[in-house]
Order: structure tokens, then C-alpha cells, then sequence
């Protein structure tokens, strides 16, 4: 191909997991609606016996959000992005288009076998490691598969230099295979026993050991799969829809390099007054607050790119949705560091302030930013007009509410929680039972399930408007270079 | 420097490894072996309690619940002593949850009976008024998995050397027996029996009589080991 011709990028695999991103959506934030119903309302954990109980549906939201969702999209992007920054066409190599479509058939097959296998309690228990080992094998073939397609574009690259966003998704690529495989290191209990479940297998690891392995995994797979392909994202989609440069190239290497060395630290934050020797919990605490650099690098440059062109956010939704994205990353990156701070830690541990500061990162950060990339990318992939404006701006603000509703009612709950069970009267007994540190909760609990189900309309209108787009937007007769369009 | 990294994906690739393996080398690695050497008095699980065991973990009830007490007064005067690291030396996986939405479990089988919890894991609310736990009726008609608790404890005895048939405190006698499968399901039986004894469901009582063992025999095993 000469230079200066146009390149015909293929987004056959793109598509694929375009679609499966918002099927796995629906599916993991919709159980993660009854969820938070359930809570309010315990009765509705008797609709579907065993398989409808709070604790058998709690792997299934985690689980196909995370790697249903998210990883869905991180995948849609990479497919799309690494064409482009590597100016090379996948078409170009037949032996890498059949990986990238491996890739895609094994992942999918994966998903669905591990939303079979939680629904029956098929667990190892472990946070975001509840896979059992046949599984865990799959997951290591589809990485490797992806792997083999990230290092083989690249080295059919015809643009010389690595483009921010790949770095992230090759330090996406390696940090979590080395976590996923030490982490899921188990011996099934069938071959070596002859005996029971063939599908079982119990930990090489134990106890604190155990623990300590799980959280540097758990802790840093939010790093790796909720951080840096997102940050990819970002770093590739909001230049490219507002038309503006990267704000500063020096900022982006300290934030990349001092993320990388940093966040896997900070794993044993969540293991303070726990049984972990008391250096690990320091360092994760220090390391923690150490963090808020490198994050809060990403995010003022990716705001400060918007520099002198503000007047964007009210015209174009999409650059809306990435600066309120980069907005909760900042919200979220001090408030994680906050509550690794021993003395703050002691309260907030197995609280609700913890999921609700989990939820303000994954519903304000990553979701705002994968929809807004695949708002971005659907127009270029099928050349047609985004449906509806009017969609969007509802959703966005439907979402946004829901948001502010789910981490303002769950921080309330969170320290009322901690600070009832940590009362003394002026006997110096405990003042509260275990109860009644639950029944104060319900209003929080109830506004959080509320704001949760807006977020989830939200996104049923994201997936109608995509839908749409895809079947009746107005065709485009050339790409779009910067901000895409949309029909008003 | 950088820049000359970005022009070569393999020097980044190993760049980018030596950066995020850095803190692991250096954190995970060093106190490995002794953080995994058992407290005094402690001991592994009886073939029924890994059998509990595993309900706990197909039922995800360190969803809600965490087996971690911290060392403050508030959890001592609530649950008892703090744990040590010893205590947890034949935990796999470790079960220290991560969430309270209910209370923790690390000692519960110092304050709660094999009668409290046949009521309370029937109908949480009967025994707890305003509790938002679920009910797991279905605990009282599934089958507890003896066979694959037997193949856990056989397995973690043959690779990580876990002290089944041995005699730990030197009074002679052997702690915990696990023996050859038939010895030790029948073991399991013969313990599902006693606890079957202090429940009042008839239903339970005959299955486990026909060696057919009810999860909730087994889980309310592994409860009462808490301590």
C-alpha cells in the first residue's frame, strides 16, 4: 500500500465485541440492580430458590461486569484503536484476523460458561477469581490469543513509534496475565484424589499467604482492567472527537511509568489490621496515597487537552461524557487513597463506603468511558449518523444522577455503619447489636437501588440509540474526522 | 529514554514487566513461609466440615460475611479474640470476605449452637427480627458433596503435607483421622449424626440416618469449627 492511500481497516472482530459489550452490560448491571434491591427489600430473594439468593447472584454482577462488560469493550476498542495508531489493516494478515476471531469465539464461550457455573455455585471464592481451573484455562488461551494479535499487529506496524494508548494496553496485556496466573494457581482435587467433583480444585496457597496473593491480584486487577485500557481509551478517543493534541507528552510518560510502578503496591490496602505483617499494610497504605500522582497526571492532562475549547461540552455529548469520565477518576483516585489511610481504613473496612467507592470509579469512569467509545466508533464502523441527540442527553443525565445518587447514599451508609458498630455507652458497653447497624441502613439502601435502576434505564437507551444507529441512522458518505455526528 | 522504548515493543514489553513485578518481588515474597505456619491448636477440617466448607463457598456466604477480626476492642468485645495469621494455616482458600453486610464468622462457634442455626438458616427473620438475610431452605434438601470434600482433604494431606492422622499436641492419640475413602466417609456419616442429634427437623434426622447427608448437617459442622 503507497503511503498517503486511505487504509480499509476491517471491523469485523470490533463489531463482535461492540455487541458483546452491551449484551454483557445489560446482563451484569441488571443483576446488579436486583442486587441492590434485594438488600432494600430482602423478600425478592426468594423468587428463583437457590439461583435468586443475594450471595449466588453477587459473582455473576462482578464477574459479567467486569469481565463481561468491560473486557468486551476494552477488547471493541483495541480491535478498532490498533489499526488506526499502527496504520495497518487487519485484513492485511489473514494469519492475525483468524486469531482475532478465536479470540472473540473463546472469549464469548467463556463468559457464558462461567455465568452457567456461578449460577450452579461453581467457586473458588476468591474475589474476581471465582473461575474454577478448566475456565481459568480457557481465560489463559484467549490472553495468550490476544497477546499473539497485539505483538503481531505490531510488528506489521507502519507507524514506527507506539502511540500512548498502545502502551497501556500492552501494560494491560502483561500485568494481567502475571496476576491471573499466580493467582488462580489451584490443584484439582479429582486428579490427584480420584475422587469427587472433577471440577473442583482447592488453593496452592493459604490462609494469610492466600489472602495477601488474592488482594494483590484483586486490588490490581481494578488497576488493570478498570485503569490502564481505559486510560487507552481516553488517551485515543478525546483527541481524536474534540480535534485537540494531547496536552503534554512529558506528563503522559511520568503518569504511564509512575502508574506502573506504584499501583501494585497498593494491594495491601485492603488487607489493613488484618493478619498481613504490619510493614505490608503500611506500604499499601503509603504507596496508595503515592497513587493519587500518577492517576491525577492522566486526568489533568486529558482535562487540560480540552484547554481553550470548552465551549464543546455544549456541543458535542460525547466530549460530555469523556471530561465527566476523566472528572470521577479524579473523584475516584483520592477517594481510594482516603480510605487507605489506617485510621480511616479502620472505619470504612467492610462497609458500604466501599462498594459505593468502587461504583463512583466503575459508573462515572469506565462505563461513561466505554459508551462514549463506542458512540465514537459505531458511526465510523457501520457510516452512519449516531440516532438521537436528544437520547443521549437524557441518558447522560439519568446516569449522572443515578451515580451521584448511588455513591452519596452509600458514603452516608458506609460511616454510619462503622461508627454504630465502634459505639460505647458511658458504661463501656457496645450500644448497638449487630441488627440494628443493619435495619438503619434500609433508606440508604433503598435510594442507592434507585439510582442504580436509573443507571440502568440509562443504559438501555444507550443500547436502543446504538441499535438504531446501526439500523436507520442517516448513512455517512465519508468518515468523519473529528466530532461525529449526530442527527438532532 | 523513553522515547527510545517506544520505538521498540519488546525492550517496552520487558520494561513494563520489570515495573509491575518490582512490588510484588518485594512484597508478597519475603514473609511467605512464615505467615503459613500453623497457630497451636490449630487443626485441619474434619471430612464433613470441608464438606460445610464448601457450601459456605457455593453459597457465597463471604459474600456478606468476613472471618477477619480486627484487632479493636469494639470487635473483641463483639466476636471474641483477634485472629492471628497462624489460626488460618489450613484455610484454601482463605475466607476473610471483604464485606459486613451481615456480622463476622471467625469464632461463631463459640456463641452460636447447631440449634440456632437449623432455625436461623431456614428463616433468617424468624430467629432475627429485621435481618435481610436470605433464607437457604434449599440447604435442608441438597446433598453435601462428601466425595469431593474427601478428595480435598486427601489432596492438601498428599501435596501440601496438611497434618491429617497425626498426633499434634503429643497426648498420644491421633487428631484429626482421615484414613483410607471408606474409613473416612464413613467418619463423616457417623459425625453428621451428632449434629444431625441436636436438630429437631425429622426429615433431616432420616436422611442423615440413610447416609444421605443434607448440606445444612455439613455447613452447621463448619460453623460450629469456628472458633
Amino acid at each position: 500500500m503507497q503511503n498517503g492511500a486511505q487504509i480499509e481497516y476491517d471491523y469485523s472482530v470490533a463489531k463482535a465485541f461492540t455487541f458483546a459489550t452491551i449484551l454483557f452490560g445489560i446482563i451484569g448491571m441488571t443483576i446488579g440492580v436486583v442486587l441492590a434491591f434485594q438488600l432494600a427489600f430482602p423478600q425478592l430473594n426468594n423468587l428463583a430458590g437457590e439461583y435468586g439468593t443475594f450471595s449466588r447472584l453477587r459473582p455473576l454482577h462482578t464477574n459479567g461486569v467486569a469481565f463481561g462488560f468491560a473486557l468486551s469493550g476494552i477488547f471493541a476498542a483495541w480491535y478498532y484503536i490498533s489499526q488506526r495508531v499502527l496504520k495497518v489493516s487487519l485484513k492485511e494478515s489473514p494469519f492475525l484476523m483468524a486469531i482475532a476471531k478465536l479470540h472473540f469465539a473463546l472469549y464469548f464461550i467463556t463468559i457464558l460458561l462461567a455465568v452457567v457455573t456461578l449460577f450452579m455455585g461453581i467457586s473458588t471464592s476468591k474475589e474476581y477469581a471465582e473461575l474454577e481451573w478448566p475456565l481459568d484455562i480457557l481465560v489463559v488461551v484467549w490472553w495468550v490469543l490476544w497477546g499473539i494479535s497485539i505483538f503481531g499487529l505490531i510488528g506489521i506496524r507502519r507507524e514506527r513509534t507506539l502511540y500512548i494508548s498502545l502502551w497501556y494496553f500492552i501494560a494491560t496485556f502483561i500485568a494481567v496475565a502475571m496476576l491471573y496466573l499466580f493467582n488462580n494457581m489451584e490443584v484439582p482435587t479429582a486428579l490427584v484424589s480420584g475422587y469427587g467433583s472433577w471440577i473442583h480444585s482447592v488453593s496452592m496457597y493459604s490462609g494469610t499467604n492466600d489472602a495477601l496473593v488474592q488482594w494483590w491480584y484483586g486490588h490490581n486487577a481494578v488497576a488493570f482492567v478498570f485503569t490502564t485500557p481505559i486510560i487507552a481509551m481516553i488517551y485515543y478517543f478525546l483527541p481524536k472527537e474534540s480535534g485537540q493534541n494531547v496536552y503534554s507528552y512529558k506528563l503522559s510518560i511520568l503518569a504511564f511509568w509512575g502508574l506502573l510502578f506504584v499501583y501494585l503496591w497498593a494491594g495491601g490496602h485492603h488487607l489493613i489490621y488484618s493478619t498481613v505483617p504490619d510493614w505490608m499494610q503500611t506500604m499499601g497504605s503509603v504507596m496508595s496515597v503515592v497513587l493519587i500522582l500518577p492517576s491525577w497526571g492522566s486526568a489533568i492532562n486529558m482535562l487540560l487537552t480540552m484547554k481553550g475549547e470548552w465551549q464543546q461540552l455544549q456541543t458535542n455529548t460525547l466530549i460530555k461524557f469523556m471530561v465527566l469520565a476523566s472528572t470521577f477518576y479524579m473523584l475516584s483516585t483520592i477517594e481510594g487513597p482516603i480510605q487507605a489511610i489506617k485510621s480511616v481504613n479502620a472505619i470504612a473496612h467492610f462497609t458500604d463506603w466501599i462498594p459505593g467507592h468502587v461504583h463512583d470509579g466503575v459508573l462515572g469512569w469506565v462505563v461513561f468511558m466505554i459508551m462514549a467509545a463506542l458512540f465514537h466508533m459505531v458511526p465510523r464502523m457501520y457510516k452512519r449518523e449516531i440516532y438521537s441527540k436528544s437520547l443521549m442527553d437524557t441518558q447522560f443525565w439519568l446516569q449522572t444522577t443515578g451515580i451521584v445518587l448511588y455513591f452519596t447514599s452509600m458514603w452516608i451508609a458506609g460511616i454510619t455503619q462503622g461508627m454504630m458498630w465502634r459505639a460505647y455507652d458511658e458504661y463501656g458497653s457496645l450500644v448497638y447489636s449487630f441488627i440494628d447497624t443493619v435495619t438503619v441502613l434500609h433508606p440508604y439502601y433503598t435510594i442507592r437501588a434507585v439510582g442504580g435502576l436509573l443507571y440502568l434505564i440509562g443504559f438501555f437507551m444507550f443500547a436502543y440509540n446504538i441499535y438504531k444507529t446501526i439500523r436507520c441512522g442517516r448513512v455517512l458518505d465519508k468518515e468523519p474526522v473529528n466530532a461525529t455526528p449526530v442527527a438532532a | 529514554m523513553f522515547h527510545w522504548f517506544e520505538q521498540r515493543p519488546f525492550f517496552f514489553a520487558v520494561l513494563v514487566f520489570l515495573f509491575i513485578s518490582f512490588a510484588g518481588i518485594v512484597e508478597v515474597i519475603p514473609d511467605f513461609a512464615k505467615q503459613s505456619r500453623p497457630s497451636v491448636g490449630t487443626k485441619p477440617y474434619s471430612v464433613l466440615e470441608l464438606a460445610g466448607r464448601q457450601v459456605y463457598i457455593k453459597d457465597s456466604c463471604n459474600a456478606c460475611h468476613s472471618q477477619l477480626i480486627r484487632p479493636f476492642k469494639s470487635e473483641t468485645d463483639r466476636y471474641g479474640m483477634y485472629s492471628l495469621s497462624g489460626e488460618y494455616a489450613y484455610d484454601r482458600p482463605f475466607l476473610w470476605g471483604s464485606k459486613r453486610t451481615g456480622p463476622d464468622l471467625m469464632r461463631v462457634g463459640n456463641y452460636r449452637t447447631t440449634d440456632w442455626h437449623e432455625n436461623h438458616m431456614y428463616e433468617p427473620s424468624a430467629v432475627v427480627p429485621g435481618s435481610i438475610m436470605p433464607a437457604y431452605k434449599h440447604q435442608f434438601t441438597n446433598k453435601a458433596d462428601l466425595d469431593t470434600a474427601y478428595a480435598e482433604a486427601y489432596t492438601v494431606k498428599t501435596v501440601f503435607a496438611t497434618p491429617y492422622d497425626q498426633d499434634l499436641n503429643g497426648d498420644g492419640k491421633i487428631d484429626v483421622e482421615l484414613g483410607d475413602y471408606e474409613t473416612a466417609i464413613a467418619k463423616a456419616k457417623e459425625d453428621a449424626k451428632a449434629i444431625a442429634a441436636g436438630m429437631k427437623n425429622e426429615a433431616i434426622k432420616a436422611d442423615v440416618e440413610k447416609g444421605q447427608i443434607p448440606e445444612i448437617v455439613a455447613l452447621i459442622a463448619y460453623l460450629n469449627s469456628l472458633k
